[in-house]
């Protein structure tokens, strides 16, 4: 029998009368990997943010137990004195400060207040190769990679004498080799004594690297999987976030695929910082009403520079080719142009590109079309309200009403508010970027559901996903794309993880 | 009751300022014994406060972008001076010479504008740079001196009085009927308002309550026509100021123009996203401060009845301050046009009390000083409890 390490103990927290947590409890034995998962709004952060003091000791009911003693956390601080180290999705890094400055930030190695940099310098470099980042300790935050910006925040619990490291979604930006390296260094940690808890929507890392896996749904504690006890699989785990069994992932699609409604042809763009360089390649595309066309690629490979050289000409310069639609060319030079047309694109990013997070529901709805609830330029404030309440009961949006700031809203509402504003604007073609990052399965579900039913509708819909699985899934058609180039065309018969891959290989190889 | 309630909640911060604005009133009423709300001191503090709250309205839009202008100050002082050459040394009519005084304010505002919507130049620096600039004509085109006085219809603008056509000698007649046929049109909109959303099917305020909103909202306004009737009438500043709230306080939250503003200020990027066209928003903030800015310059010029190098010094700070305190965030996005009034009205009715009471401009200035701090604090705070 390991020894306990963490309890918290019938855990319950209320915010302004309504209850997050029920009478939560978690166990985590010294040296394991335990993973948390469950939906959006289940809890898990505020849990998390309890452990870490953020919530302070007091402001909610239940016992957190370290080694068995009480801990009664006032805030961040007082956790850290005691190892708990908690990694938020949101980097806390300062960009402009190099590695070893970062590393050490507020926890200076300093003697009377004057920084002895020799040693701090020393021992970044013994931390950096602890962690496997090959960075030299002067290098600036802002010149290294998400993936490596990450390394660094291990290192920097590492270099606190960390007894338990929280990682909240630590994979969520981090692409596949990236996510890799990281699991394996928690997997290396582990080995060495570290305790780490692991906060993630991807189940197939939580399978990976978890020795335990604990369950939360609505504020309770639903179960704890235990590995080599209990068969852990994704299923498993996805019946027990949100209650029933998926049978199946993605919903089925019944409609039909019409003409063609939208086309690209010979599209060239070049990088806006670096007019040298070439970043879209004779893109070559079509979609038809009612299809769903999905563009699979590794990062980088151009997605969502092609979708926003479409949309308005955000991005890229020199920008040339030709855009049909139904048949006749159209030219787009900003974007109120490119909605007039009929386009609509949902960013990849949508706390700081697809949404006003301090307005409320009801204006961010309406402000791609506020053409269409205006007379004269003059808003007709009762109509607005009227669409907003629709698209809230259409999209099934969770909120206390329309009138709530959507930064206050979980991932997958959110998602459906920055739909709603598009759907609203009444596009025939929508390009989605990424539209499922960061939420979880359920809400997932609600929105290939909602994509499924504009492609009845006849809408023609362009699919860009970095989960493979997701455009598999979803789409009628394949396109790949790598390295800026269309390198394949698949039909959903023949579209699978393998032939994607294949064809990036090829491309890839032809190029050297 | 739980309505109010949540409304109260929703709106506290303008709710807040209006509250405390009515209690400094009230403070200085006992303590002044009474000076502060006689109609010659009301109508003082009109008119000492026009021009501020006229760069106010300016300001806030320039702050709902999250930015700020520095220039206001040394523009409408330019103006001022430019109204002076063409008025007195070049004997052009006043009409004309208002409206030439509004197009240099409006190309002053696209030359800015230029340089912040189109290059990308942070606002804090080409205003900056505008500051230094303008005020800098100014001494130039002055030579350095006082050009006094203004004719006497030029003046008319910031310290006249609308004539009384009804007169009856002791009150201003005239004023009493506007106050009433404002209440008639208050009330026909505010029914019509209810009518829309019935129609909708919405919640309305229940018949007791609309009523007694209307009510009270009459009795005000009556109140006060009576007030100003009983000294000189309503000033025609007062007109100008009123029809500015009224346009403005339309503009941002009814058209469409408004919302892109906000939405700028909430968050450029998805505004631009959706279709916002981001440049010609800022553009035009900013070519309306300057118009304002021109506007103001012409009403202090027409007050102090003359144009003097010196004029406007520190405007651009009362007007920033004015906006802060009336719940406009520095980040943008947030506040309303009447907020920042309420906060012009609060620093007018600081003054003007101080003054009252004799106590030294020195003191007035750190009081003000620290009364912007404790109203943004407020705002922090409760924005931090509504989170919690």
């Amino acid at each position: 029998m390991a020894d306990k390490l963490l309890e918290m103990k019938d855990i319950s927290k209320s915010f302004s009368g309504v209850k997050v947590l029920k009478g939560v409890n978690l166990k985590v034995d010294k040296g394991e990997i335990h993973a948390l998962v469950g939906e959006n709004g289940a809890g898990k952060s505020t849990l998390m943010n309890i452990l870490s003091g953020i919530y302070e000791y007091g402001s909610y009911e239940g016992d957190v137990l370290l080694e068995g003693k009480k801990c009664k956390f006032k805030n961040i601080k007082d956790s850290g004195e005691k190892g708990i180290v908690i990694i938020h999705q949101e980097l806390a890094l300062v960009p402009y400060l190099s590695i070893a400055e970062n590393l050490f930030l507020g926890n200076e190695q300093e003697e009377k207040g004057i920084i002895n940099w020799n040693k701090t310098h020393t021992y970044t470099e013994k931390l950096l190769e602890k962690v496997g980042l090959h960075e030299n300790s002067h290098e600036l935050i802002k010149n290294i990679g998400v993936g490596k910006q990450q390394l660094v925040e291990i290192a920097k619990a590492l270099a606190k004498e960390v007894k338990l490291l929280i990682l909240d979604e630590p994979t969520a930006a981090l692409n596949d080799t990236d996510s890799e390296h990281l699991l394996n260094l928690l997997l290396e940690l582990k080995e060495e004594g570290m305790t780490s808890i692991i906060i993630s929507h991807k189940l197939k890392e939580v399978t990976k690297v978890a020795d335990k896996i604990t369950v939360i749904r609505d504020g309770s504690t639903i179960e704890t999987l235990v590995k080599g006890k209990d068969a852990i699989t994704e299923d498993r785990i996805i019946k027990g976030m949100v209650g029933r069994e998926l049978v199946d992932r993605f919903p089925k699609r019944i409609g039909t695929i019409g003409e063609v409604m939208f086309e690209v042809k010979n599209w060239r763009a070049y990088d806006p910082l670096n007019e040298e360089r070439l970043v879209l390649e004779d893109i070559n595309l079509y979609v038809r009403k009612g299809e769903v066309v999905g563009i699979a690629g590794l990062m980088g490979a151009g997605r969502t520079e092609l979708a926003t050289s479409i949309f308005g000409k955000i991005y890229g310069k020199n920008i040339s080719g030709q855009l049909f639609k139904e048949g006749k060319e159209i030219h787009i030079k900003n974007v109120s142009d490119a909605i007039e047309r009929g386009l609509a694109y949902v960013t990849e990013d949508r706390k700081t590109a697809g949404l006003i997070l301090i307005d409320d529901i009801r204006h961010n709805i309406s402000l791609a079309n506020l053409k269409n609830l205006s007379h004269k330029g003059v808003i007709d404030d009762n109509k607005e309200i009227h669409v907003a309440t629709s698209y809230k009961e259409k999209l099934n949006i969770k909120c206390a009403g329309i009138l709530q700031k959507v930064g206050d809203l979980s991932g997958g509402n959110q998602q459906k508010v920055v739909l709603s504003k598009w759907i609203y604007s009444e596009p025939d073609i929508l390009i989605l970027d990424e539209p499922t990052r960061g939420i979880d399965v359920g809400a997932k579900y609600e929105i290939y559901t909602i994509i499924n039913e504009l492609a009845k509708q006849g809408k023609a819909i362009i699919l860009i996903s970095s989960e493979l699985p997701e455009v598999l899934g979803m789409s009628d058609r394949v396109y790949v794309m790598n390295e800026g180039k269309i390198v394949g065309e698949l039909e959903q018969a023949e579209a699978s993880q393998e032939s994607v891959m294949k064809c990036i290989m090829q491309s890839s190889k032809e190029a050297k | 009751m739980d309505k109010i309630k949540v409304l109260f909640k929703n709106n506290i911060r303008q709710y807040g300022m209006g509250i405390a604005l009515i209690s400094i009133i009230i403070f200085f009423q006992l303590i002044t014994g009474g000076i502060l709300m006689k109609p010659l001191n009301v109508t003082n503090l009109i008119l000492q406060n026009s021009y501020i709250l006229v760069l106010a309205v300016g300001m806030f839009l320039c702050i709902l972008t999250g930015n700020i202008d520095l220039s206001v100050g040394s523009v409408a002082a330019f103006v001022g001076a430019i109204s002076a050459i063409l008025s007195i040394q070049l004997k052009v009519p006043v009409i004309p010479t208002i409206f030439l005084s509004l197009l240099v304010g409006a190309i002053i505002g696209a030359w800015q504008g230029y340089w912040i919507a189109y290059v990308r130049i942070p606002p804090f620096i080409v205003t900056l740079a505008g500051m230094l600039v303008f005020r800098g004509l100014t001494m130039v085109i002055l030579k350095g001196q006082t050009i006094a006085p203004f004719p006497e219809s030029y003046q008319i603008i910031s310290s006249g009085f609308i004539p009384d056509i009804l007169s009856s000698g002791e009150l201003h007649i005239t004023t009493l009927v506007i106050g009433v046929i404002l209440s008639i049109i208050y009330i026909g909109l505010e029914m019509q308002k209810r009518k829309n959303t019935l129609k909708y099917d919405f919640e309305v305020l229940s018949r007791p309550l609309f009523i007694a909103k209307l009510g009270v909202t009459v009795g005000m306004v009556n109140l006060f026509t009576y007030w100003l009737a009983s000294y000189k009438g309503i000033p025609t500043v007062l007109i100008l100021l009123a029809a500015l709230i009224l346009i403005y306080g339309f503009v941002t939250n009814k058209t469409v123009a408004g919302r892109h503003v906000y939405a700028f200020g909430g968050n450029e990027k998805a505004a631009k996203l959706s279709g916002v066209k981001t440049n010609r928003v800022l553009f035009w903030v900013y070519v309306n401060m300057s118009v304002l800015s021109a506007l103001a310059g012409i009403v202090f010029a027409g007050r102090l009845n003359a144009a003097t190098p010196k004029a406007g010094v520190n405007f651009e700070l009362d007007a920033i301050a004015a906006c802060y305190i009336g719940g406009a965030s520095a980040s943008g996005g947030i506040g309303t046009v009447y907020g920042c009034i309420i906060g012009g009205l609060i620093m007018g009715v600081l003054n003007n009390g101080m003054s009252i009471l004799g106590v030294s401009i020195d003191w007035q200035q750190a009081i003000k000083g620290f009364v912007l701090l404790m109203a943004v604090a407020f705002d922090v705070y409760t924005k931090n409890k509504a989170k919690k």
